[in-house]
């Protein structure tokens, strides 16, 4: 769909002036290479390069972004030959080794997004414009995801998504600048409908709470849809104020529907009330239609299940990737082992899926690069798109060159009934292979025929 | 009718944590004229009082042998501990104190509020009696970011769960004792424990303001400050005192409510705005207008919050308190209760 300024004749007649510069004088080399990295934003100039990680470090998200921050200072680590190299030593292309990208060290910088979209985008300027970030990864939320890859997308730089899960950060507002390796709502509708449908049965009507934004919405359609396909009837779909905190009165009217499934389309500090008040006001026990009532919260993470402490146990979700799939469900997910080890040796705790994201995301495009020999964002983009990969915790994924978006497995969870620490808190109940959550690039939940990557911008 | 009903029992769990915060900020009110934004945070202070003693209670050590989570030779310091209570006082005893961390937090946070309450008054708010409102608005509510930024730093951004006594989890079929079916209106024992221990609480305090001469003279100088002075009565020191029993009251509403939602370092704030509309509608300095308004919004939120009634009414459940205060104030301009001559002056 895009079409790069960046060729790939464009790059083989770099590389093989490049080639011709390696092989003349030491006293003009340094000029030439000036001069092939210019023409970008940001084009790293001395021998270090640097890498602009927004997440949020304060506000609701806080311990969440922390988590995140804890994965890029590790990523940086093992990209500049510290450490145990992580996942370095199991992802499929091996341009890694420990000695930067492209041979520069790493350094980084950090924002502060608050979970806000304005805060976040002031940081990521202030990373682009003052400190000379070359790529803006990181990030909670869909709202603040879709700003700064918009701003990064003005400014010329490569964004690299951190957890966001909205179908419009590759569907509508998805940009030739922007990359997401986490999962998204469709694909979590997708994952959960045939294994609700297993455990739950066909016959069955869903009652939706929704969180009042972006991310609510393409969370319940993609629930919708894909268990309506499955012969689930919606009974009705409400809309909670995102600063609610007490869902008492959305969740009473609940019982009297005619519903027999309650959906929680919420996420962070609204999920964790809202399945704390239903398990309250005895949905867990109670049944309807001669139904045992369900209640499913189709994004999980493991900060909210620790929010939510007991009520989570047997709620079915979805995630991304989680620390245990590989020592439970064997090699196809090699990756995740080497870097539940080396991020528990240096923080003492397993890395929550965000973590997870956020490593890859930089690993991906420090490899990009590498594989590119340019940080030219176009040629980062050139070389993402269509990528092929393996050995990054999620088994065999493709970064698909139309959207933008990684396509891989998608976990289903459910909380754990007797935890045995408080890092033990889901359960792996099935893996949906990545087939059965792959969707057109031109999807009706992604904007349709109207959304465009539009071009590749490498600024300055 | 049986919607109805529901959310009349729910709107009585929320008014009751508006009419308790309420009730604190008018007794402050009335007695220091202070307009005190960091209310929400001692509400807040109180929650994190139960976290901590739940978090005290659970501390323990290693069993021997016990089993941890590992992942390629890394094992996770998430072993099971068995906590020194239950291993001083046998497993059942220590278990049920365990179990009991939430209203054992009563006894845990009355001191604390009241230390808290004092130190306030004494080392920030004294300094703001004779400047105007705002000055001690910007105060109060610089000091409630400042606590909860504390607490956030030690607790860390994510809830916490603090669930209530085994005893009290699970709910009651309150539709069955009148006439419905099952599971047709079912309501949380530990709400209903929240509405009764509100109740006794503003009980109480009514009842130390009106029968003992303490309340007596606190009253009077409600009334009248200056000459309560003349009389030759301390009354800044039994102010002090009122200041410390309103951040109790707060603190108790925040640790009683600690097992409704799980309490995170932002819940005083979620509070706060919510019970000065409460305090404005009520009517600046009445006590029993506080009161009183704190459980009508409490229902009125409730019911605007039903399908039925966005339906007909999009977005009214964000804006129904608002909507009240705008038509009670245009038509009772100093609210439901309000005195004459209270901040009018």
């Amino acid at each position: 769909m895009t079409s790069s300024n960046f060729t790939r004749r464009g790059l083989l007649k770099t590389g093989a002036a490049s080639g011709t510069v390696l092989a003349t004088p030491t006293i003009f080399t340094g000029a030439a290479w000036a001069e092939a990295h210019t023409g970008f934003t940001n084009a790293p100039q001395g021998d270090t390069v640097t890498l602009g990680f927004n997440v949020p470090q304060s506000g609701p998200y806080a311990d969440e972004g922390a988590d995140e921050l804890r994965a890029f200072e590790l990523a940086v680590e093992h990209l500049n030959g510290e450490g145990d190299g992580g996942m370095l030593n199991t992802f499929s292309s091996k341009t890694l080794e420990g000695n930067g990208i492209n041979g520069k060290r790493v350094e980084y910088v950090t924002g502060d997004t608050q979970t806000k979209s304005d805060a976040a985008r002031a940081s990521a300027r202030s990373m682009i414009e003052k400190d000379g970030a070359v790529m803006v990864s990181g990030g909670s939320s869909s709202g603040v995801a879709v700003a700064v890859q918009a701003l990064c997308q003005e400014a010329g730089i490569i964004f690299m998504a951190g957890l966001t899960h909205s179908n419009d950060t590759t569907g509508k507002d998805r940009k030739a600048n922007g990359f997401r390796h986490f999962f998204n709502s469709y694909m979590s509708g997708a994952a959960l409908a045939p294994i609700l449908a297993a455990q739950y049965g066909t016959d069955r009507k869903a009652y939706h709470l929704t969180a009042d934004y972006n991310w609510g919405y393409t969370t319940e359609q993609a629930v919708r849809e894909s268990t309506e396909a499955q012969g689930w009837e919606t009974v009705n779909a409400v809309k909670t104020p995102l600063t609610q905190t007490d869902f008492s009165s959305y969740i009473t009217p609940v019982l009297n529907s005619g519903a027999d499934v309650l959906v929680l389309n919420h996420y962070g500090g609204n999920m964790v009330n809202s399945l704390t008040n239903a398990v309250q006001f005895g949905l867990r026990e109670a049944t309807a239609n001669g139904k045992q009532f369900e209640i499913v919260v189709p994004l999980y993470s493991e900060l909210m299940a620790q929010g939510a402490g007991e009520n989570i146990a047997g709620i079915l979700g979805s995630q991304n990737w989680d620390w245990k799939l590989e020592n439970q469900l064997g090699e196809r997910y090699i990756g995740t082992n080497a870097f539940v080890q080396s991020f528990g040796n240096k923080y003492g705790r397993p890395p929550s899926q965000a973590a997870h994201t956020c490593y890859v995301q930089t690993l991906l495009y420090a490899d990009a690069v590498n594989r590119a020999g340019s940080f030219n964002p176009c040629a980062v983009v050139e070389a993402l798109e269509g990528f092929e990969f393996d050995g990054l915790g999620n088994g065999p994924t493709l970064y698909r060159a139309e959207d933008h978006q990684c396509f891989k497995d998608v976990v289903v969870v459910r909380g754990k009934e007797n935890p045995e620490n408080e890092f033990d808190l889901v359960e792996i109940v099935e893996v949906t292979p990545t087939d059965q959550v792959t969707y057109a690039p031109d999807h009706p939940q992604f904007g349709g025929d109207d959304a465009t990557l539009g071009e590749c911008n490498p600024g300055a | 009718m049986d919607g109805l009903i529901l959310q009349i029992l729910n709107g009585l769990d929320k008014g009751s944590a508006y009419a308790l915060i309420a009730l604190g900020l008018t007794l402050i009110f009335g007695t220091l004229g202070v307009v005190n934004f960091g209310h929400g945070a001692l509400f807040m202070i109180g929650a994190f009082c139960a976290v901590t003693l739940q978090r005290i209670l659970n501390l323990g050590f290693v069993d021997e042998g016990a089993t941890s989570s590992s992942v390629g030779g890394f094992s996770f310091g998430g072993a099971q501990e068995t906590p020194y209570v239950e291993h001083w006082f046998g497993e059942a005893v220590g278990g049920t104190i365990i179990d009991w961390s939430v209203p054992l937090a009563i006894l845990f946070a009355i001191p604390v509020m009241m230390l808290v309450g004092i130190a306030m008054e004494r080392g920030l708010i004294k300094h703001f009696y004779k400047r105007p409102h705002a000055d001690q608005i910007l105060v109060t509510f610089g000091l409630a970011i400042v606590l909860q930024e504390v607490v956030k730093f030690y607790f860390g951004a994510n809830p916490i769960p603090t669930p209530a006594p085994d005893a009290f989890t699970g709910s009651f079929d309150f539709g069955v004792l009148i006439g419905y079916d099952p599971f047709t209106i079912v309501y949380p024992y530990w709400r209903l424990v929240y509405f009764v221990f509100a109740m006794v609480i503003i009980a109480a305090v009514f009842g130390f303001l009106q029968f003992t001469t303490f309340g007596m003279v606190v009253r009077a100088g409600m009334a009248d400050r200056e000459t309560v002075g003349l009389l030759g009565i301390d009354i800044d020191k039994r102010f002090t005192i009122m200041f410390a029993i309103a951040a109790c009251v707060a603190g108790l509403a925040g640790v009683m409510y600690t097992p409704i939602n799980s309490p995170n370092y932002h819940m005083g704030m979620d509070f706060l705005v919510l019970s000065f509309v409460v305090v404005v509608v009520g009517g600046m300095g009445s006590l029993p207008g506080a009161v009183l308004a704190g459980f009508l919004l409490g229902i009125l939120e409730s019911f605007a919050s039903m399908a039925e009634v966005i339906d007909i009414v999009p977005g009214i459940n964000q804006i129904i308190i608002y909507l009240v205060a705008i038509v009670i104030l245009l038509t009772r301009p100093r609210g439901l209760m309000g005195r004459k001559g209270v901040m009018e002056e």
